[in-house]
């Protein structure tokens, strides 16, 4: 792809300190275009999930670097990297991970507000449209406690793009899904991709499956990028 | 409100209902911690000034008697470096307050309160067999009521009734009990100078302090001076200011202008003010160990919140909350409770305030009350401060913890 990449990797490293240091992840060079669908795959332990937390700048590389969007990003501080997370990336996790004292329609909320992009009265009504565009516009003011797992995982995604951002990072996001679930959460990163231009979405996974749907297909073993 | 700050009251308020049963705890202990320190400071305050008052109003605020701090220098002392001097009698007589009426008249120039003569003397009473030492003070009943509260504290009588008949004497009431005396009965006063005359008893005092009435006796100047056995003599100017605070510089300016020894009410009572600084230490330093003691509360629920809010603290991070913000809500979580504890206690501190001024109190030095206290907004204010200091400091502690968290290791554990 021609376009400049979205988030970008260069000689990415990363060591586990410890009495036995662990190479989780070792010279990783990859790069994500706008738009593109990207799976990440790889055994257990193979360090796919760590790649996609620094390329999500929840974890810092040991050495090397990543770029968001062009802009580098080592020598920013913690407060600068949440900024940077909070305005352009969104996380899926394998487990929803939403607030369990607040609704759907709160959790969805959250970033928004933090970020404070829109005006204090335009979110409410924002994150109301995103959870209908997933089909759970009745299910707003329900606790997670009161979802079904598909149910939660969906207010997870549509948290993740409650601020509108470049890139959404989701981590192994059908894994503890049905079948029925699964290919509604696959219909919906389809969609996103197809609808909003420019919006790329990195998966990490071991469905087979779901990675043959991506555009592009990374496979970690040890650590290191290898043929799938 | 808007913004962050709307997100981090709206988390914290929501983590504290979460957690009523703990939060209510919490609340508990600061607010009996609050209350108890407000009633704790009302009672004992309270009874300092009225136990104060009681003295302060019982006699002068300054007490100008005809002794010098300094005895004054012989004349052969001030002409030879050693002096024997041989043949000298002591003076029997007291020596007096030259010219009192001309100082009087000086004091009133400038003084910011009024000022009376009258003259101390130690005598028996004695009555119908019995006899007890007392201190007889001659007064001016027309310049007393503007220096002390005598004349409010006469009993069957007032300070005029001196004139009533020659040799007229108001007996303290304890004092009148101890020897039996009643309203109209003729009393012997001997004075410490063998002087006696007979006294008619025409009222009582009643100070409510028992050291005060159960050795004083009132009676006019001139009878004190002939109970002395000195025409003129006036051995104490009696003063009071309008500031009751003022008394120790006042008293330091008449002594400067007079010579005189002028002893104010807080030079008087030295010991018990000192007394009454340690007894406040002691309060303030009880109060807030029952605000810290509460604050561990306030600590403990806030460490269990935290400890428990762990994943949803990494999942605030991974969004993109920074550290500060995350400190932020719990720090706020923590005034919350103290705020909460700080309001129920201020009402609880104010209903025991007024639940102890129901109790009757009996002390063996004054007449039976109720509990004096003070209502000060200032005690409030210090329990407040402290209370919500506290809870601060308390949640400060796990808030940095939780706001340290790194979200990668929780997210990768719970993967």
């Amino acid at each position: 792809m021609s376009a400049s990449p979205l988030i970008e990797a260069r000689g990415v490293t990363r060591i586990l300190g410890g009495e036995v240091p662990a190479t989780l992840i070792a010279g990783v060079d990859m790069a994500v275009a706008p738009g593109e669908f990207l799976a990440i795959t790889g055994p257990s332990g193979s360090g796919k999930s760590s790649l996609l937390y620094m390329l999500g700048l929840l974890d810092v590389p040991t050495s090397g670097e990543v770029l968001i969007n062009g802009r580098p990003t080592a020598k920013l501080d913690e407060t600068a990297r949440a900024r940077l997370r909070l305005e352009t990336l969104g996380f899926v996790f394998q487990f929803h991970f939403l607030l369990p004292e607040f609704t759907a329609l709160e959790n969805v909320m959250l970033p928004m507000r933090a970020l404070a992009r829109l005006p204090a009265d335009k979110i409410a009504p924002r994150a109301k449209e995103i959870l209908d565009s997933l089909g759970l516009a009745d299910h707003a003011h329900k606790r997670p406690d009161q979802m079904s797992g598909g149910q939660r995982q969906r207010v997870a995604i549509a948290r993740a793009l409650s601020n509108d951002p470049l890139v959404i990072l989701a981590d192994e996001p059908t894994g503890n899904l049905d079948t029925a679930s699964t290919k509604q959460v696959l219909d919906i990163l389809r969609t996103m991709i197809a609808g909003a231009a420019g919006k790329s979405v990195v998966v990490v996974t071991h469905d087979l499956g779901l990675a043959a749907q991506a555009d592009r297909r990374i496979n970690i073993v040890d650590g290191r990028i290898s043929a799938p | 409100m808007n913004g962050m700050l709307g997100l981090i009251v709206s988390i914290a308020q929501t983590h504290i209902r979460s957690r009523l049963r703990q939060t209510l705890v919490g609340v508990m202990g600061v607010a009996i911690g609050v209350g108890f320190s407000v009633m704790m400071a009302a009672l004992m305050e309270g009874s300092q000034n009225d136990f104060i008052t009681q003295l302060v109003d019982s006699l002068p605020h300054i007490s100008v008697t005809d002794e010098r701090r300094e005895p004054p220098r012989q004349p052969a002392d001030m002409v030879y470096d050693a002096t024997e001097i041989h043949g000298l009698t002591t003076l029997q007589l007291r020596p007096g307050i030259k010219n009192p009426f001309a100082i009087m008249a000086a004091l009133e120039g400038w003084l910011p309160g009024a000022v009376a003569p009258s003259v101390q003397s130690k005598a028996v009473i004695r009555f119908a067999g019995r006899d007890t030492a007392a201190s007889v003070v001659g007064i001016d009943p027309k310049r007393e009521p503007n220096v002390s509260k005598l004349s409010t504290q006469i009993r069957f009588g007032t300070l005029d009734s001196l004139y009533k008949t020659s040799n007229a004497i108001i007996l303290g009431d304890g004092l009148a009990k101890k020897v039996g005396a009643r309203i109209g009965n003729s009393v012997v006063v001997t004075a410490g100078t063998g002087r006696t005359i007979s006294a008619n008893v025409v009222a009582f005092s009643h100070a409510g302090v028992t050291q005060i009435d159960d050795t004083q006796a009132y009676v006019l100047i001139k009878t004190a001076q002939i109970l002395a056995g000195q025409t003129g003599l006036v051995n104490e100017l009696r003063v009071k200011t309008r500031d009751v605070m003022q008394a120790r510089a006042v008293a330091a300016r008449i002594e400067a202008e007079t010579g005189y020894k002028a002893t104010s009410w807080q030079e008087a009572h030295e010991d018990l003010l000192s007394a009454f600084q340690i007894r406040n230490f002691i309060m303030y330093t009880v109060v807030s160990a029952i605000l810290m003691v509460a604050s561990f509360g306030t600590y403990n629920i806030i460490s269990t919140i935290t400890h428990e809010k762990t994943r949803d603290i990494a999942i605030l991070k991974s969004l993109g909350f920074p550290s500060h913000v995350v400190r932020r809500i719990f720090v706020l979580e923590s005034m919350m409770i103290g705020v909460m504890g700080l309001l129920l206690g201020w009402m609880f501190g104010y209903l025991m305030t007024f639940a102890m001024t129901l109790i009757e109190f009996k002390s063996p030095f004054m007449d039976a009350t109720h509990l004096p206290v003070l209502y000060s907004p200032r005690h409030y204010a210090i329990a407040g401060l402290v209370a919500l200091s506290a809870s601060v400091i308390a949640g400060y502690f796990p808030a940095r913890k939780a706001a340290a968290v790194q979200p990668v290791d929780i997210i990768r554990g719970a993967s």
